[in-house]
């Protein structure tokens, strides 16, 4: 295990693929408390196959994912369960249960893991969505609201249930250039004042510099990381040319 | 260790929290606070909160809502010694007066409401599905009239899916239910030494009424809501946008295909049905002793061409009806994933209904003919 005490998430020689085709190979890396961290890269160079691995959803073909200290690549029932608690994930398209008002969809998890009365639980569904700025918005379906206001609503039910991780696949992604701020400041906010660490994969450039606090950039021809740092700092200073393109958005 | 503790002083109540303030703390206090705070309605509310060592939303909810009860009615509410990571926390998570959602009318009013709701909804998807029959119609006419504006790969491919492929369970339906029936009457005609008879009963009935019925339930399960679900889904992920925006009609490109191979398939699939039904009923009849050619002479005398040809006409309808009620249901899907669930069921029910109905048509129409 991690010396480091300051480290959530640890991949340690994570290789992935599916069938014989790897997508990422020998890939090692840590995730600080508390910070942001984005996994960018080209098209298809594996960002979510990587995020879906250290979530624990798809299992590695040889390596291993420590969250908080406990691998969740073995970690099997009630252990796993507890891993699964610390961490919310957003999905690309929010992932919302249709059949649900967005209030249902944030107390699906507190019923499933409290025991706390139904006017508390709806009382906490409230606040979370207080936080993405969808009060009012309670009772309206999925289908009822905009994409930007899923990825929002999505957001607060990953953090139903206070997790420390929080996972987000492309929280900007076609979001207009306003609501995508705004998510960004939320990002922000949510870091700086509650101490969630977040793991984000995007590649939309204005939202990398503004939230990313350290990045790694995924190579889909060599199939590992190409880069880790700062943004700004890679952009001006890396020795590989593509990585000072893709930050430069030159072609 | 986790520890609340209540003191009143005159009209002031003094709640006084410690420990960890988790989900399963707050599960615990919620009721019994919340009670004690409007059962004692005092002036002010001060919580110390010098003794939490930890909050999360769960804690952060119950000291909000104790605020909120307190300011809704003009009282008065401190914190003390709260922490300044967890203040922070529940700064940012106040979700402010929760406005209740509008009172429920007067009882009455509401029924007549909603029954006046449920009245405009029934008659206008009675339009839509009787437009929707017709467009149909018209687009499978034009369709026999100029059959190259077809796709006739698609329209052969949904044949085989729904048709062959159904041959298996089609067979085996036919059959047991040739033994079952043959066996069931001849222990009742025993009693009256007619046991060759039944030979008799199970061709008319297979021919007139349960081959075509079954194999139209058998359709309606299998296929019907099939062409619901996948039209459905389509319809979810704005594939038939995609048709509408690609000047592709999906009536034209999706349901008559559909349409055609029901009206192909039924008929093949009933005949399938009506043989195996046969074919069972004569090995009853055989281990009751009758000679297959005493069998064989039985049934052709039994039964006419008429009736045959009557039991098949029926299926042509039938075919027609439940591809045309699958895809209508498809098309009408709504979004989300349980909306696709929701199709394919009430295709399958509308199917049934409409089968029986219309063989209760035919039923009368035959007997007015006299076929």
């Amino acid at each position: 295990m991690s010396e480091n005490s300051n480290t959530i998430i640890k991949v340690e020689n994570l290789t992935a693929g599916y069938g014989d085709v790897a997508i990422i190979k020998d890939v090692n890396f840590e995730v600080k408390k508390g910070e942001i961290f984005v996994i960018l890269g080209g098209s298809g160079c594996g960002k979510s196959t990587l995020m879906k691995h250290m979530m624990g959803l798809l299992p590695p073909v040889s390596g291993r994912v420590f969250i908080d200290g406990k691998d969740i690549v073995t970690a099997k029932g009630q252990d796993r369960i507890e891993i699964l608690k610390g961490i919310g994930v957003m999905y690309q398209n929010g992932a919302l249960f249709g059949s649900m008002n967005l209030l249902e969809n944030i107390c699906l998890v507190l019923e499933e893991y409290t025991d706390l009365p139904k006017d508390a639980m709806e009382f906490i569904a409230r606040m979370r969505l207080k936080v993405v700025s969808l009060d009012g918005s309670e009772h309206k379906m999925p289908s009822e609201i905009s994409g930007g206001m899923k990825k929002r609503a999505a957001i607060a039910r990953a953090m139903a249930l206070d997790p420390k991780i929080l996972f987000l696949d492309e929280p900007s992604a076609g979001l207009d250039p306003i609501t995508s701020s705004q998510l960004d400041d939320l990002i922000i906010e949510l870091s700086r004042n509650l101490g969630i660490t977040f793991v984000i994969v995007t590649h939309e450039l204005p939202s990398i510099y503004k939230v990313a606090d350290r990045v790694v950039m995924l190579d889909k021809n060599t199939k590992s990381i190409i880069a880790t740092g700062k943004p700004d700092y890679l952009r001006d200073n890396s020795d590989n040319p593509w990585v000072r393109q893709f930050f430069n958005r030159e072609s | 260790m986790i520890y609340i503790d209540y003191k009143t002083n005159n009209d002031e109540l003094k709640i006084t929290l410690r420990g960890h303030l988790d989900a399963a703390f707050v599960s615990k206090v919620w009721r019994e606070s919340i009670n004690k705070l409007e059962s004692t309605k005092p002036s002010l509310l001060e919580i110390d909160a010098s003794g939490v060592e930890y909050c999360n939303g769960a804690g952060a909810a119950l000291i909000l809502q104790l605020k909120q009860k307190q300011e809704t009615q003009n009282r008065r509410f401190s914190i003390v010694g709260l922490r300044k990571d967890f203040e922070q926390l529940i700064n940012i998570f106040d979700p402010g007066i929760i406005r209740e959602t509008a009172k429920k009318g007067n009882f009455f009013l509401e029924f007549v409401k909603n029954a006046g709701r449920m009245c405009c909804r029934v008659l206008n998807d009675t339009k839509a599905e009787i437009s929707f029959l017709g467009e149909l119609l018209s687009k499978l006419l034009a369709a026999f009239i100029r059959p190259s504006s077809l796709k006739w790969s698609d329209t052969f491919l949904i044949a085989e899916k729904s048709g062959a492929n159904a041959v298996g369970i089609t067979c085996l339906l036919g059959f047991l239910i040739g033994v079952i029936l043959s066996f069931q009457s001849a222990i009742a005609m025993q009693q009256f030494g007619a046991q060759i008879y039944v030979a008799d009963l199970i061709v008319i009935s297979l021919f007139r009424e349960l081959g075509p019925l079954i194999t139209a339930i058998i359709f309606a399960a299998r296929s019907g809501s099939a062409y619901a679900a996948e039209i459905g889904t389509m319809k979810v992920n704005e594939e038939i946008d995609a048709l509408v925006t690609m000047g592709i009609d999906p009536i034209k490109y999706l349901a008559v295909p559909r349409m055609l191979s029901g009206i192909f398939m039924m008929p093949l699939l009933t005949m399938f049905n009506l043989l195996l039904g046969l074919i069972g009923c004569g090995l009853v009849m055989l281990s009751l002793g009758f000679s297959p050619i005493v069998y064989l002479n039985r049934i052709q005398e039994a039964a006419t061409l008429g009736d045959l040809a009557g039991g098949l006409a029926k299926t042509l309808v039938f075919g027609l009806v439940i591809a045309g009620i699958g895809c209508f249901r498809g098309l009408q899907t709504a979004t989300g994933a349980s909306a696709v669930g929701d199709s394919a069921t009430k295709s399958v029910v509308s199917s049934i209904i409409a089968i029986i109905f219309l063989d209760g048509v035919f039923a009368v129409v035959y007997y007015y003919v006299g076929i």
